[in-house]
C-alpha cells in the first residue's frame, strides 16, 4: 500500500484518537453486526476495508471467513441465509470487490435473499476523482439490490447498518448493500444502535385484506378441478407447514416452483412434482387445466408458465397471495390478488375454511384426481435403468437413497440441476438450495460452504456439473481451511450439457462451443487442494462410492461421475411455447 | 395512453436516480420529469409524464411504490387535476417581428422577460399542448431557443397527495 491518503489516514485516526472516547466507524460496524447477532461474515479484504478487518480481528463474536474470490463471499453469505433464515453476510473492498461481487448479489436479488453486504470505499475526499480502486458501487449495483446506501457522515452509520438489515429480512426479502468509505470508517461518534427502525416510505404488507380472503374461500370451495401453485415465497416465510396443512385439509394437488421445491413434501401423494419447463407431465396438464388457481409466493415466471398467451385459459379463476404487489398481475391477470406474508394470509384461509365447514364437491375432486392419476401414469421422469453408462438421474436417486433424502443439496447451473430438481425428493424446506432466476453457473460450490456453516454437522452435497464447478473451483481452498466435509457430485457428461441438449434440439445438432475440452483431472485437482478425490465410471459403483464418500465425515470428497454425454431433460416445453405442449421422453 | 403520475420521495441523494434507472432498466416510457424540494424539505415532489398499456402502467405504479424512498405514488390522470408546464423561449425579433411577436405572446398570456434589440426571451405557462401551439404560431425561423420544463401537476379540489 504506497498510497499516501492512506499514510495521512492514519495520522488522521491517531490525533483523534486521543481526543475523545468515542468509537470509529469500523468499530461501529462490528458493534452492528454483533448486535444484529450475525456469527459469520464471509469475505475478502483490501485496502479501503482495513480498518474494519482490524477491528474484525480484534474480537471473537462475529467469525470471518475467507473466501478465495468475492463472487464466492457473496455466493456463501447467500447460501447460509437460504438454509437458515437468517440474513447473510459479506465483506468486500472496493473497486474490484465490488464487481466481483456483483453476480453474487443480483444472484441473491433474483431469488430475493436477505443478505447484506459490507462494502469499502474510497475516503469520501477522493469520490470522483477515479481514485485508486474506485467505482461508483451504488450506481452499478443499484438494479440488482433491494437497496443500497453510501454513508457519508459517521453519525449515520449505525443507524444505516440497522436499516440495511430490517430492509433486508422484511416484506419481500432482498441483498442490501451498505457502502462504507474509508474515512468514514476511521471517523469517530458516539455508538447508538437503535432498536427498531421505522420509516414512512416502507411499510410492507403482512395481513391480505380480508374480503379479498373472503372471495378466496369462496372460489375455493367453488373448485371443481382445483391447483396449488407455490414457489420461493412459501419457503423464505417459512410456510411450508402451513401450506401442508391446508393443501391436506382441501385435497387438492400441489405443485411447486424450482424455487418452492421442499415446501410441500415431494413424496406426498398430492404432490404432483416440479411445474414449468422441466416440470413434469401431470404438474403442467393440471396447471393448464385447472379452474381454480391458488398461487402462493409464485410469481409466474417464464420457464414456470411459458408463454402467456398459451397459458391462458378463460375458464380458470386465479388466487394469488403475494407481498409485492408488482408481482401480482406482472405476467399473468389474476382475479383474486391478495397482498400480503404466506403464513399470515394461510392462517387467515385456513380459519375461514374450518368456520366454513363446506368442503368442495368430492365426486368432482375424485374425478379430477382420476385425470391426474392418468397423467401421472405417463411416467414423465423415466429413463433407462439398465444403461451401461452411468445415467445422471441415477446417481441423483442414489444419492437420495444414500443420505435418507435427508441432505442439503446446492447446485450449480444445467442438467444437473434440473436433474437433481426432479429426482432427490425435498420434504423438508431450505433443503434445496439453487439459484433460479439468474441461473448463475458457480454458485453451487460457495453456496454449499455457506449451507455447512450455518447448518454444521449436516450432510451438504453439492450436484454440479464439469463445467459450471469451473466457475468457482477455487474455492476447494476455502473448505480446506475451515474444514467443510461437503460432498460434490460432479456428473461429468464433458458437455454444457444444457447448452448442448438446446442445440440439439433447436440448432441442427451444431454443438457450437458447447464441448468441455480440456478438463483437469479432478481427482488430482480435489487432492492437491487436501482433499479426497474419486472418478466413478461404472453404473455399479455408483452406490459403494456415494456410502463410502459419505463416511468420509470430516472431509470433502470430489466426486466425478463419468455420465452419459447424450442424457437430455425431460419433460421439456420450448421456449414461447405453452404448458401442455412438452417434448416427452 | 399519456399518464401522469405524481409522487413523494425521500429528499435524499440518489432517489432520482433510482427512478430514473427504473424507467430505462424495465424500458418505460419517459416524457417528462419534474422534481424539487417541498415545503418539507425533507421531500420532494415530482411529475413524470409516461405513455404505456393500463398493465404497463399498473407495474409502473407498482414499480415506483417499490422504492424503498418512495413514500406516496398517485396517478393524477386517474381523475381531476390540473398541469402547467413552464417554457423559456428566445425568439429573434427585429422590425416588424416585433410588434407581432409581442402581439402573439400576449394572446397566449406569455410575458417578455427579456429584451434586447435583436431578440426577446418570452415567459410562457400552460399546458404541453398550449405551449406547442405558441411554438407552432411563432415563425420557426424566428425561434433561437427553447427551454421546457415538463409537467407539473396536482389534483383538483380536495385530491391531496401528502403524508
Ligand atoms: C436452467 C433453469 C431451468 C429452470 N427451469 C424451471 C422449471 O422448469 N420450473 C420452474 O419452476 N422454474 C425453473 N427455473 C427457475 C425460474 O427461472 C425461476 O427462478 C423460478 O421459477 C421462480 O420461482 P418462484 O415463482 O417460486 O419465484 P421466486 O423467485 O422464488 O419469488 C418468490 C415470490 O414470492 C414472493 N414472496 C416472497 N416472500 C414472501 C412472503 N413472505 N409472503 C408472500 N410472498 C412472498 C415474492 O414477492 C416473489 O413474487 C429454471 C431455472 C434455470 C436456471
Ligand atoms: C455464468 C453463466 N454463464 C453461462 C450460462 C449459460 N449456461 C447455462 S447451463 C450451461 C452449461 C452448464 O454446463 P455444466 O455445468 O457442465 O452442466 P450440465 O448442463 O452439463 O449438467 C451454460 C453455459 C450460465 N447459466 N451462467
Ligand atoms: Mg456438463
Amino acid at each position: 500500500m504506497f498510497n499516501p491518503t492512506y499514510i495521512a489516514d492514519i495520522q488522521h485516526l491517531e490525533t483523534q484518537e486521543s481526543m475523545s472516547a468515542d468509537l470509529t466507524g469500523a468499530e461501529i460496524t462490528v458493534r452492528c453486526l454483533q448486535e444484529e447477532g450475525v456469527e459469520h461474515i464471509f469475505g475478502y479484504p483490501g485496502g479501503a476495508v482495513l480498518f474494519l478487518y482490524d477491528e474484525l480481528f480484534k474480537q471473537d463474536k462475529v467469525r470471518h471467513i475467507l473466501v478465495r474470490h468475492e463472487q464466492a463471499a457473496v455466493h456463501a453469505a447467500d447460501g447460509y441465509a437460504r438454509s437458515s433464515n437468517k440474513v447473510g453476510v459479506a465483506l468486500v473492498t472496493s473497486g474490484p470487490g465490488v464487481t466481483n461481487a456483483v453476480t453474487g448479489i443480483a444472484t441473491a436479488y433474483m431469488d430475493s435473499i436477505p443478505l447484506v453486504i459490507i462494502s469499502g470505499q474510497v475516503p469520501t475526499h477522493a469520490i470522483g476523482l477515479d481514485a485508486f480502486q474506485e467505482v461508483d458501487t451504488v450506481g452499478i449495483t443499484r438494479p440488482c439490490v433491494k437497496h443500497n446506501f453510501l454513508v457519508k457522515d459517521v453519525a449515520e452509520l449505525a443507524v444505516t447498518i440497522k436499516k440495511a438489515f430490517y430492509i433486508a429480512s422484511t416484506g419481500r426479502p432482498g441483498p442490501v448493500l451498505v457502502d462504507i468509505p474509508k474515512d468514514v470508517s476511521q471517523q469517530k461518534t458516539k455508538f447508538v444502535y437503535p432498536e427498531r427502525v421505522t420509516m414512512r416510505s416502507y411499510n410492507p404488507n403482512i395481513r391480505g385484506h380480508a374480503g379479498q380472503i373472503k372471495k378466496a374461500v369462496q372460489l375455493i370451495l367453488e373448485a371443481r378441478r382445483p391447483m396449488i401453485y407455490t414457489g420461493g415465497g412459501v419457503i423464505l416465510s417459512d410456510a411450508a407447514s402451513r401450506l401442508t396443512e391446508l393443501v391436506r385439509l382441501l385435497r387438492f394437488p400441489c405443485t411447486n416452483t424450482l424455487m418452492g421445491l421442499g415446501g410441500y413434501p415431494a413424496t406426498d401423494r398430492q404432490f404432483v412434482g416440479m411445474l414449468g419447463m422441466h416440470g413434469t407431465y401431470e404438474a403442467n396438464m393440471a396447471m393448464q387445466h385447472c379452474d381454480v388457481l391458488v398461487a402462493v409466493g409464485a410469481r409466474f415466471d417464464d420457464r414456470v408458465i411459458g408463454n402467456p398467451k398459451h397459458f391462458y385459459n378463460p375458464d380458470r379463476k386465479i388466487i394469488h397471495i403475494d407481498i409485492d404487489p408488482s408481482s401480482i398481475s406482472k405476467r399473468v391477470k389474476v382475479d383474486v390478488p391478495i397482498v400480503g406474508n404466506v403464513p399470515d394470509v394461510l392462517d387467515e384461509l385456513i380459519k375461514l375454511l374450518e368456520l366454513r365447514k363446506e368442503k368442495p364437491d368430492q365426486s368432482a375432486l375424485d374425478a379430477w384426481w382420476a385425470q391426474i392419476d392418468s397423467w401421472r401414469e405417463r411416467d414423465c421422469l423415466r429413463y433407462d435403468r439398465t444403461s451401461a453408462i452411468i445415467k445422471p438421474q441415477m446417481v441423483v436417486e442414489t444419492l437420495y437413497k444414500v443420505t435418507n433424502g435427508d441432505a442439503f443439496i446446492t447446485s450449480d447451473v444445467g442438467q444437473h440441476q434440473m436433474w437433481a430438481a426432479q429426482f432427490y425428493k425435498f420434504d423438508l424446506p431450505r433443503r434445496w438450495i439453487n439459484s433460479g432466476g439468474l441461473g448463475t453457473m458457480g454458485f453451487g460450490l460457495p453456496s454449499a460452504m455457506g449451507v455447512q456453516m450455518a447448518n454444521p454437522g449436516a450432510h451438504v452435497a453439492c450436484i454440479t456439473g464439469e463445467a459450471s464447478i469451473q466457475m468457482c473451483i477455487q474455492e476447494l481452498s476455502t473448505c480446506k481451511q475451515y474444514h467443510l466435509p461437503l460432498k460434490i457430485i460432479n456428473l461429468n457428461n464433458r458437455y454444457m450439457g444444457m447448452v448442448r441438449q438446446w442445440q440439439e434440439f433447436f440448432h441442427g445438432n451444431r454443438y457450437a462451443e458447447s464441448y468441455m475440452d480440456a478438463l483437469p483431472d479432478f481427482v488430482k485437482l480435489a487432492e492437491s487442494y487436501g482433499h479426497v478425490g474419486m472418478r466413478i465410471e461404472q453404473p455399479g459403483d455408483v452406490e459403494a462410492a456415494l456410502q463410502e464418500a459419505f463416511k468420509l465425515k470430516g472431509r470433502l470428497v470430489f466426486m466425478d461421475f463419468v455420465t452419459d454425454q447424450t442424457e437430455n431433460v425431460f419433460p421439456m416445453v420450448p421456449g414461447g411455447k405453452g404448458l401442455s405442449e412438452m417434448i416427452l421422453v | 395512453m399519456r399518464h401522469i403520475i405524481s409522487l413523494l420521495m425521500e429528499n435524499e441523494a440518489g432517489a432520482l436516480s433510482r427512478v430514473a434507472g427504473l424507467f430505462s432498466s424495465r424500458g418505460y416510457n419517459i416524457e417528462s420529469l419534474t422534481v424539487a424540494a417541498t415545503e418539507d424539505s425533507t421531500l420532494s415532489r415530482m411529475t413524470l409524464v409516461t405513455t404505456g398499456s393500463d398493465d404497463v402502467i399498473e407495474q409502473i405504479t407498482k414499480q415506483l411504490n417499490k422504492l424503498i424512498e418512495v413514500v406516496k405514488v398517485v396517478d393524477l390522470s386517474e381523475g381531476n387535476h390540473i398541469e402547467r408546464e413552464l417554457m423559456l423561449i428566445k425568439v429573434r425579433a427585429v422590425d416588424h417581428d416585433r410588434e407581432e411577436i409581442k402581439r402573439m405572446a400576449d394572446i397566449f398570456r406569455g410575458r417578455i422577460i427579456d429584451v434586447t434589440d435583436k431578440s426577446y426571451t418570452i415567459e410562457l405557462t400552460g399546458t404541453g399542448s398550449k405551449l406547442d401551439a405558441f411554438i407552432e404560431a411563432m415563425n420557426h425561423t424566428t425561434i433561437l431557443e427553447t427551454v421546457r420544463t415538463g409537467a407539473s401537476g396536482i389534483g383538483r379540489g380536495e385530491r391531496i397527495l401528502k403524508v
